[in-house]
């Protein structure tokens, strides 16, 4: 393929970037990237560390702007608006460090999730105990990621792979149709992962989907496609096979590519 | 399990029998304290509750730390005292009980002005700006004699010639019985708020403002939107102020004010719904009693609130709540024991400060009566070393017996935090 | 003409004085995230400390002594107190600093009173520093410290001769606050403490993680700020008042000038510091209204508006305020502060 790793089958892509740039100060973090994810693909983002993953999705979801190149979301430029109006567009994310509401309950968490996109906006006229599509929701919600026995336990006092969990929940309460998740099974067992993994694809059937992952494991089971980032840009973006055998992978990972085929069997 | 969100109470009977309570309360207890004093302290009390609980939608439930919140109380009441003199006047055909009303108008409109500017920033900036602009309008407030009435400031008459049921509002008990319905109607108004979209997702900024933004809400207007609530409702504060005084000065806008209703918001608890309320009834008593008893009333209180912050940051309110709960595990009778130690030794050593500050305090005002002075009765004298060996005695024992019965305690309070936690986690697992 | 330099170095001492605190303020923000609340009681607690100082051993020993017991109290404050709140957050890091700042102020009440103390600076700086004569015959001229009255005064009526003296005090202050930013910056940029505080800055837990004692230099450098508040309230207390009220008039103006230059900016405390304090010194000077520049510009205006209050406001009644406005007009056009680099 060649560098502009567009896809020529969907006319309008769930996300795409051109030439996406950022730096900070002199230093130049993204370095151009180029990047057409169809929906409903699953894509792994992998690299070595400080290649600009966690940048990445910070400029994909609004965190940071980019310096120049655009970004799309259906179509939609999304570069430079604010965290909320891209949410509001379809886009939601998971952090790697966990992000929840603390002194809130598990169901308090997922209904504050799911407020927005059913349309309670600012409203302070309404009680939130009538708001039967909003708990209705925040209760599926909870049986989904599997947190209905800890409905009113305070988010901070789960564990680790519950606030994770929780973590999930609350990316896709809003129903948003692109989810990036960053380092989602950070930190995990071995167990936890695996059983998180299924989690995950259970809960994004039909989504677009852009993991960050350090895990190999992780990324090959549950990607469609990879796109590896090394030093700011996107050097490869294939399937999982493909990315494997790829020679400048390898030697982004090993140094220098391997001779016969037996890297990262699993 | 506690709860920290504001959950007055779970079942449904206990909400209306809390409220009936409140209510019931607020009717009754001026035929109890029924001293022209009491029912002072009492309008004044259901004053202070609406303007602690307005602050506390910022501070508790949004975490905006504010010093300028007096701008809002106080304008409200510069509005409601010329509206009052106005309806006086009969150029404004409203009822008088609807004087305060227009107050929360004001206050909001104030809140929508000067909230834009103010709700672009957060945390600590936010403070910064609340505290620089309480200064301008404070400034001003001597500059525009027209509208704050210069030093004098500006005075009305509440009293209604031919009153709807005799209601005149000349006598102070029926201003209370207005401001008592006011603080009902204005309580259960701010505590609906709490369970109201907009309300949950005020605490959610609080805790976490940036993934709020990722949830779909933009921060900003979360917050804007709570300050123009919390205005209203210090709006109206302020215009019962000015119909029970009958007279607003520009002291009413200032940054003493301001830092009252931090401090005694803080002290009642500001994570619970009714610390505010606590907070509320503790400043009134301790402007109009405490002061009366010692000079060194705001030394005191300073160092009060430094005790509380480092020690019990949640306020009386959360001291309540904690003990509430090791009782409701069955365990409160373990550490009475503790309490009652902490309290005496804590009360000597207290004693020692306080007539040591008390000596200084009468040196300092009341050099021309002489050295002596009367401390709860005992004789001191504030220029014989005896006294002040005698006081600094005092203190070091109490400090002393004090040091080692909270070390006690604390062991106490440990174990039995440990027993709640296993036994929540046994609950659970049933 | 002499008018503008006097009165221009006289806003460049205020607003020097104003960047001695501000910056110390800054520092500490910076550093530790806490914003300082009692930065002006301490300030206060200065000219206090060192007046009661002077009186046994004269001015120049307190000017070393006082700000060494401030600098002292501070450090204990932070050792006793702020490092319990840590680690409940921002907000009641702020707030303890907020009921310190009651609490001194009530102290320095009940220990020296209420009313104003006479505190005067020494010997050497009680006259002019310099003067500035201008003769409209012979034009300007310069004199090192005083001078005669006569030359203050023509015998013949048509000479118009104007004598304008820069108090030697604030040339002091002047003095003061330049060494005392030199030293701070060569002391951050070039010894080995300096580093480890720049690196504590931004990175505290790997710099405690190198085995620097970073409580101890949090509470080194909150110490020092306190140390250089109380320097500046020694120079300010015997410049201007020694009053219980001075913490709060001031206190809030440098709250103003670290907003307005940009949180934890130093740049942004020093440009936005010299700004307002040459402002307002040049503002309290002018006693014109918008209807004096009506009057000027020859505009009539109606009866109505001659009366308005807010038409007959001069500008010396505005002078008080003028930091908030610009504290407003910074806000609404630039958020960040004139310098500001650091998000809250």
């Amino acid at each position: 393929m060649t560098a502009s790793h567009s896809s020529s089958e969907n006319p309008v892509s769930a996300l795409e970037l051109k030439d996406l740039r950022k730096s900070f100060g002199k230093t130049e973090i993204i370095r151009g990237i180029n990047l057409a994810v169809p929906t409903g693909e699953r894509v792994g983002i992998i690299g070595p560390n400080g290649a600009g993953k966690s940048t990445l999705f910070n400029l994909i979801s609004g965190r940071f702007e980019p310096t120049s190149g655009e970004v799309l979301l259906n179509g939609q430029r999304i570069d430079g608006k604010k965290p909320f109006e891209i949410n509001r567009m379809g886009l939601s994310r998971s952090f790697q460090i966990t992000n929840i509401f603390p002194k809130l309950s598990v169901f308090e968490n997922l209904r504050c999730g799911v407020l927005w996109s059913l349309g309670y906006k600012y409203t302070f006229f309404k009680f939130l105990a009538d708001l039967d599509d909003a708990n209705d929701l925040a209760d599926e919600l909870m049986e989904m990621i599997k947190l209905d026995k800890k409905r009113n336990i305070l988010a901070i006092n789960l564990t680790y792979a519950e606030q994770r969990a929780l973590e999930i929940g609350i990316t896709i309460a809003g129903g948003a149709n692109v989810i990036l998740l960053d380092e989602p099974t950070a930190g995990m067992s071995r167990s936890e992962t695996s059983r998180f993994i299924k989690l995950i694809k259970d809960v994004t059937v039909g989504k677009t989907l852009l993991t960050v992952e350090h895990d190999m494991g992780v990324v090959f089971g549950l990607a469609d496609k990879i796109a590896v980032v090394v030093y700011g840009e996107v050097i490869a973006y294939d399937t999982p096979e493909k990315v494997r055998a790829d020679q400048r992978v390898q030697e982004a990972y090993l140094g220098s590519p391997v001779a016969d085929q037996q890297v990262g069997s699993h | 399990m506690s709860k920290s969100h504001y959950e007055f109470a779970p079942i449904n009977v206990g909400r209306w029998l809390v409220w009936g309570i409140f209510a019931l309360v607020l009717a009754l207890v001026p035929l109890v304290f029924n001293s022209g004093l009491s029912i002072t302290i009492l309008s004044q009390m259901g004053i202070a509750i609406i303007a602690c609980l307005s602050y506390n939608i910022l501070l508790g439930q949004g975490g905006m730390l504010s010093f300028g919140h007096a701008v809002y109380t106080g304008l409200g009441s510069f509005v409601a005292i010329h509206a009052l003199n106005s309806v006086t006047g009969g150029s404004l055909p409203i009822p008088m009980a609807a004087v305060p009303f227009i107050g929360g108008l004001a206050g909001m409109a104030f809140a929508v002005l000067f909230g834009y500017v103010t709700t672009r920033k957060s945390g600590t900036t936010f403070a910064m700006i609340t505290l620089g602009l309480g200064e301008l309008v404070f400034a001003m407030a001597l500059m525009v004699p027209e509208f704050f009435g210069g030093e004098g400031g500006v005075s009305g008459n509440r009293m209604v010639k031919n009153g709807f049921l005799g209601i005149t509002f000349g006598p102070p008990i029926h201003v209370y019985y207005l401001i008592a319905l006011y603080t009902f109607v204005s309580v259960a108004a701010m505590f609906a708020f709490t369970r109201t979209p907009l309300g949950r997702m005020l605490n959610a900024v609080r805790d976490n403002p940036e993934r709020v933004e990722f949830v779909g809400y933009n921060t900003q207007r979360v917050r804007y939107m709570a300050f123009i609530i919390a205005g209203f409702f210090a709006g109206i504060s302020g215009g019962l102020g000015a119909l029970n005084f009958e007279i607003v000065t520009f002291e009413v806008v200032g940054a003493a004010r301001s830092g009252g209703y931090l401090l005694f918001t803080f002290l009642g608890g500001a994570t619970f719904f009714f610390g505010p309320i606590i907070g509320a009834v503790m400043m009134v008593l301790a402007f109009v009693l405490f002061s009366e008893f010692t000079s060194a009333w705001l030394l005191y209180l300073g160092l009060i609130f430094l005790f509380t912050v480092m020690y019990a940051p949640g306020g009386v309110a959360s001291l309540i709540m904690m003990n509430l709960q090791v009782a409701a595990f069955g365990r409160l009778r373990d550490v009475w024991v503790s309490y009652v130690a902490l309290a005496i030794t804590g009360l000597v050593g207290l004693l020692g400060a306080a007539a040591m500050i008390e000596m200084v305090y009468h040196l300092q005002l009341n050099a021309t009566l002489g050295s002596e002075l009367k401390f709860l009765g005992i004789p001191l004298d504030a220029a014989s070393l005896n006294s002040w060996f005698g006081s600094a005695f005092v203190l070091l024992t109490g400090l002393g017996l004090f040091e080692v019965v909270r070390r006690q305690f604390l062991r106490e309070w440990g174990e039995i935090q440990e027993y709640i936690e296993k036994e929540t986690k046994r609950r659970e697992a049933l | 003409m002499e008018f503008f330099i006097i009165s221009m170095l006289n806003g460049l001492s205020y607003g020097l004085l104003l960047f001695m605190l501000s910056s110390g303020l800054t520092l500490i923000f910076s550093m530790m995230g806490v914003l300082n609340f009692a930065h002006a009681s301490f300030y206060m607690l200065g000219a206090y400390v060192g007046y009661s100082i002077a009186r046994f051993t004269g001015f120049w020993p307190a000017l070393v002594l006082a700000p060494i017991v401030v600098g002292g109290l501070g450090a204990l404050f932070e050792r006793l107190c702020l490092r319990k709140v840590h680690k409940f957050g921002h907000v009641p890091e702020l707030l303890i600093t907020f009921g310190l700042s009651y609490v001194i102020v009530e102290l320095v009440q009940l220990i020296w009173g209420r009313t104003a103390l006479d505190f005067k600076p020494p010997e050497l700086l009680r006259g002019p520093a310099f003067t500035l004569i201008n003769h409209s015959l012979e034009g300007l001229s310069f004199h090192f410290g005083a001078v005669p009255a006569t030359m203050c005064s023509a015998a013949d009526a048509a000479i118009r001769v104007v004598c304008s003296p820069f108090p030697a005090t604030r040339g002091f202050m002047m003095l003061v606050a330049l060494v005392m930013l030199g030293a701070v910056w060569l002391l951050l940029t070039r010894t080995r403490i300096g580093l480890v505080i720049q690196a504590a800055l931004t990175h505290p837990a790997i710099v405690e993680a190198l085995g620097h004692n970073v409580p101890r230099v949090f509470m080194l450098v909150f110490g020092a700020g306190s140390a250089l508040a109380g320097l500046a309230g020694v120079i300010g207390g015997s410049t201007f008042l020694t009053e219980p009220a001075m913490a709060a008039t001031v206190g809030s103006v440098i709250f103003v000038v670290i907003v307005v230059g940009g949180m934890g900016s130093l740049s942004g405390a020093f440009v936005a510091s010299i700004l307002i304090g040459v402002i307002q010194t040049f503002a309290v000077a002018f006693d014109y209204s918008l209807a004096t520049l009506a009057q000027q510009l020859g505009l009539q205006l109606g009866d109505a508006a001659r009366n308005n209050t807010l038409v007959k406001l001069t500008l010396a009644q505005v002078a008080p305020i003028l930091p908030y406005l610009f504290l407003v007009l910074i806000l609404i056009f630039r958020p960040k502060g004139l310098l500001g680099k650091r998000e809250d």
